[in-house]
């Protein structure tokens, strides 16, 4: 479903951002993608739409955007989810692009909380949004402290708040937002991902780029770059495992949304890209409960 | 059932329709004009210019009406709005020296040149609910007095407190322009400028209840309300073509300038210091707690301790402000159900290791009692 | 007569940027530039079209000999970007070198600092040649898949051990635009370079 929409805000500059605004943040991209997983910091805009609710994303994606760029914008995995659907529908009518729900089409894809299941290929960009764009937030709240410990390199703290977990569960207790080092020097906040769409970042042929507005920070994954995701020889990085296919179209090793269905325990597990699970549908796949959709 | 989770563009469309139809409430009861919040929500209409950062009463009265009376929605309306302005540069500073004053109160001098001036205030007012302003329709007025011969001439209190050098003098202009936290990102640590704007864009209700930590021991700085001024000021604008500067027109601006004991160090004697405060209209609350919370922040560049909430500037200057906070808080309204399935997984395994590890020791326990 | 701008500001500014920003995120790769500049000489449409993409009065530029020595090209500059022009490289966040011959060490430009290292130049040379044919040099590293080859001149001849040291001083440093007849390429801090046997 490919559509172009060329019924542009008037009154708005294209993408809405100005064009000076569009310049800094264009810089903060290049500086970037020049420090691999450093956080640039940038003047970050008062967007139409709550900080929190992914107003870096939007920055981001309105300072790449131009008219032959086809977008996709998914929240959850999902196109339908309502904050997709609501910055969809800001760039279908701020700028004159074509919009899509298919991983494969798309030349730029901004993602809240997924990595779709299709690969990714050379020529695309996804756009992250990120509320708390520093991993060693939680660990020290200060910014000056933070900042020293990037310049130095010094990351003993996550090590220790990762090693904390094996102790007290017998394994890492981070399930998403896991931590991962990039090119071999910065350690990076992959947002909050499931630690299940970590290996997906690893050498990928697009572009990933970072955008939180509300802590104004952009930061990027060149393609092709080394992404590790923190672990110990003695307990490797491992991600969840679904000990079932999708209800819907028989996908294995997608990450699965739990559906309740009542409320006597009924449940269904299906794919959480519904990209991925209406194509393979549309291909003939059948899940064990495809009636229910 | 499981279409159901999908969103949908129809129903967030019906979702704003319905808004809108509640925010006009009864149709049977007049609608509500601008002007009416303008002139009657007038304190309202001042708040939000102030944490929306932009003069203009009309633009702010609409942003409450179309906000159905939430101030920090009608903020972020503005805010949005002024983002997209175009910039042409710098006013001159404001001469709040000049002021034409509406009211001008100091706690620190029982009379003193230009006079105490109360003006429009609830001070002193006997809270109890007016009844009559339940039957619509009265316009009272106050009676004008004669002016004050030396009303023209106020000079500021701290002005007349610097003659004798009892308090510290206002850092000289040294001509760099006062950095703008809505062009660059923030930065720590962040100069007095910086902060006076992120505390003057600040939600008041966290500005007055960390200005009332101060008073309470987290951070005390022995204040004193030097004064108070309400008033409306001159803004002027040097065009570069021009190079002379040209009225543009006159913003309302409330002023306090809090008086701040010091002992002194080393190298300065005993002497006053200052804790600045500026807001749009009338915002007596909103300026004495942003005074307040400024001098608590100078802790460090005078040599007092620092340990209070109050005190410590990356933890004032990054909550500060209304819309950020409500951005994040109501943000965890949006879908979380990824993450949220990563740890239901981490849970039942966690419980299911935790029961495997139990079971055994109940086995055990059931031997030792037989 | 001032030599005209971008014909479309909006969306030619954004083309520049997405070559720049294409080149600079995966090194050896060239990127095409069309533009229809015609700017005063020794500035190249090349150099030109990126500094219109992206100086502004935020973002001052630095001017090599060639360029600094022509009133004309600072008139042009300073009409299209508003962008200040430094004579101190170290203030600037852009500079424009049309003769990369002599392009001087990167030392006198802002390498960032190690809790900023964002703060930093980006060199835009102008050369005549450029491509990944051979002759040239071995890139590695992020945005390159295994590894990539890249040609440009004139340079100085001691411009890949420069480059080394550039990419030593990792995160600091500064990056670098080439900019060839229609097309760019990139040199960011991250890629190893390496002469080619």
């Amino acid at each position: 479903m490919t559509t172009a929409v060329a019924m542009p805000e008037t009154g708005y500059n294209f993408a809405y951002l100005d064009e000076g605004t569009k310049r800094m943040i264009r810089r903060a991209i290049l500086k970037a993608i020049a420090i691999p997983g450093y956080q640039v910091p940038f003047a970050s805009r008062e967007m139409p739409m709550p900080y929190g609710w992914g107003t870096g994303g939007v920055q981001v994606t309105a300072a790449i955007l131009g008219q032959d760029d086809v977008l996709k914008v998914i929240d959850q995995g999902s196109d339908d989810t309502t904050n997709a659907v609501s910055i969809r529908a800001f760039f279908a009518r701020t700028a004159d692009v074509a919009v899509t729900t298919r991983t494969r089409d798309a030349t730029v894809i901004q993602t809240r909380h997924r990595i779709p299941e299709a690969p990714l290929h050379e020529g695309q960009v996804l756009v992250y949004q990120v509320p708390i764009p520093e991993p060693l937030r939680f660990l020290e709240p200060r910014e000056t402290e933070t900042r020293q410990l990037h310049a130095l390199a010094e990351y003993g703290l996550m090590h220790v708040k990762l090693y904390e977990d094996i102790a007290r569960h017998g394994h890492i207790a981070t399930t998403y937002a896991y931590p991962v080092e990039v090119a071999g020097r910065y350690v990076m906040d992959p947002s909050p991902t499931p630690k299940f769409d970590n290996p997906k970042m690893d050498d990928c042929p697009a572009l990933q780029l970072f955008g939180a507005g509300r802590e104004k920070r952009i930061y990027a994954v060149p393609p092709h770059t080394r992404v590790r995701s923190l672990d110990f020889e003695d307990h490797p990085f491992r991600v969840q495992a679904f000990d079932r296919p999708c209800a819907l179209c028989g996908a294995e090793g997608v990450y699965l949304d739990e559906v309740l269905l009542d409320d006597a325990g009924g449940r269904m597990f299906v794919c959480s890209d519904t990209d991925h699970c209406e194509e393979r549908r549309a291909d003939g796949h059948v899940g064990a409960e495809a009636a229910h959709a | 059932m499981y279409v159901a989770v999908k969103g949908g563009e129809a129903a967030i469309a019906n979702a704003h329709r319905l808004l809108a139809e509640s925010r006009r409430g009864d149709v049977s009861v007049p609608d509500l004009s601008v002007a009416q919040i303008r002139e009657q929500m007038a304190l309202l209409v001042d708040r939000v210019m102030t944490e929306g950062s932009l003069h203009d009463p009309d633009l702010a009265a609409l942003a409450l009406k179309q906000a159905r009376g939430d101030l920090i929605e009608a903020v972020f309306l503005v805010r949005a709005y002024r983002t997209t302005l175009p910039r042409f540069g710098a006013s001159e500073p404001v001469e709040t020296g000049a002021m034409t004053l509406r009211r001008r109160i100091s706690a620190t001098y029982k009379d003193l040149p230009g006079g105490q001036v109360l003006g429009p205030t609830f001070d002193y007012t006997h809270r109890l609910i007016d009844f009559a302003l339940a039957a619509e329709g009265e316009a009272p007025v106050a009676e004008e007095a004669e002016p004050l011969a030396d009303a023209a001439h106020a000079p500021r209190v701290t002005d007349l407190l610097g003659h004798d050098g009892l308090i510290e003098p206002s850092a000289p202009d040294d001509g760099t322009p006062p950095g703008d936290l809505t062009r660059e990102p923030l930065d720590f640590p962040a100069d007095r400028a910086l902060r006076l704007q992120a505390l003057a864009r600040g939600d008041e209700g966290f500005v007055l209840a960390l200005g009332y930590s101060t008073q309470r021991g987290y951070g005390r700085t022995h204040p004193f309300v030097g004064e108070i001024r309400v008033g409306t000021v001159a803004v002027e604008f040097v065009p570069e073509e021009l190079g002379f500067p040209v009225p543009l027109g006159e913003v309302a601006l409330t002023e306090c300038q809090m008086v701040n004991q010091f002992h002194g160090s080393a190298e300065t004697p005993p002497q006053f210091t200052r804790g600045y405060g500026l807001a749009f209209g009338q915002s007596e609350r909103k300026a004495m707690a942003m005074a307040l919370v400024d001098r608590a922040l100078r802790a460090e560049e005078l040599g007092e301790p620092v340990g209070a909430p109050a005190q410590d500037q990356e933890f004032v200057l990054a909550h500060c402000d209304a819309l950020q906070a409500t951005g994040f808080v109501e943000h965890l309204k949006l879908p979380h159900y990824v993450d949220f399935q990563a740890e239901l997984e981490l849970v039942r395994r966690l419980r299911a290791e935790h029961a495997a590890r139990h079971a055994p020791s109940e086995t055990e326990m059931k031997e030792a009692a037989e | 007569m001032l030599a005209r701008g971008f014909a479309d500001p909006v969306h030619d500014a954004q083309g520049v940027f997405r070559a720049v920003m294409d080149a600079l995120a995966r090194p050896g790769t060239i990127q095409p530039v069309a533009t229809r500049l015609a700017p005063p000489a020794p500035l190249t449409p090349e150099l030109a079209a990126v500094a219109l993409a992206l100086a502004d009065s935020d973002a001052p530029l630095w001017l090599d000999a060639g360029l600094a020595r022509d009133p004309a090209v600072a008139g042009f500059l300073r009409f299209h970007t508003g962008a200040r022009i430094t004579d101190d490289p170290a203030e600037a966040a852009f500079a424009l070198v049309s003769d990369a011959a002599a392009c001087p060490d990167f030392a006198i430009f802002a390498n960032g600092t190690p809790a900023y290292p964002d703060r930093s130049a980006t060199l835009v040379l102008a050369v005549s040649e450029l491509g990944d044919g051979p002759g040239g040099w071995r890139l590695e590293g992020p945005g390159i898949r295994g590894s990539a080859r890249l040609a440009a001149s004139p340079l100085p001849a001691d411009f890949s051990a420069r480059l080394a040291r550039n990419h030593a001083g990792f995160p600091q440093g500064i990056d670098l635009i080439l900019a060839g007849p229609g097309r760019v390429a990139g040199l960011p801090r991250s890629t190893r370079v390496t002469l080619e046997d």
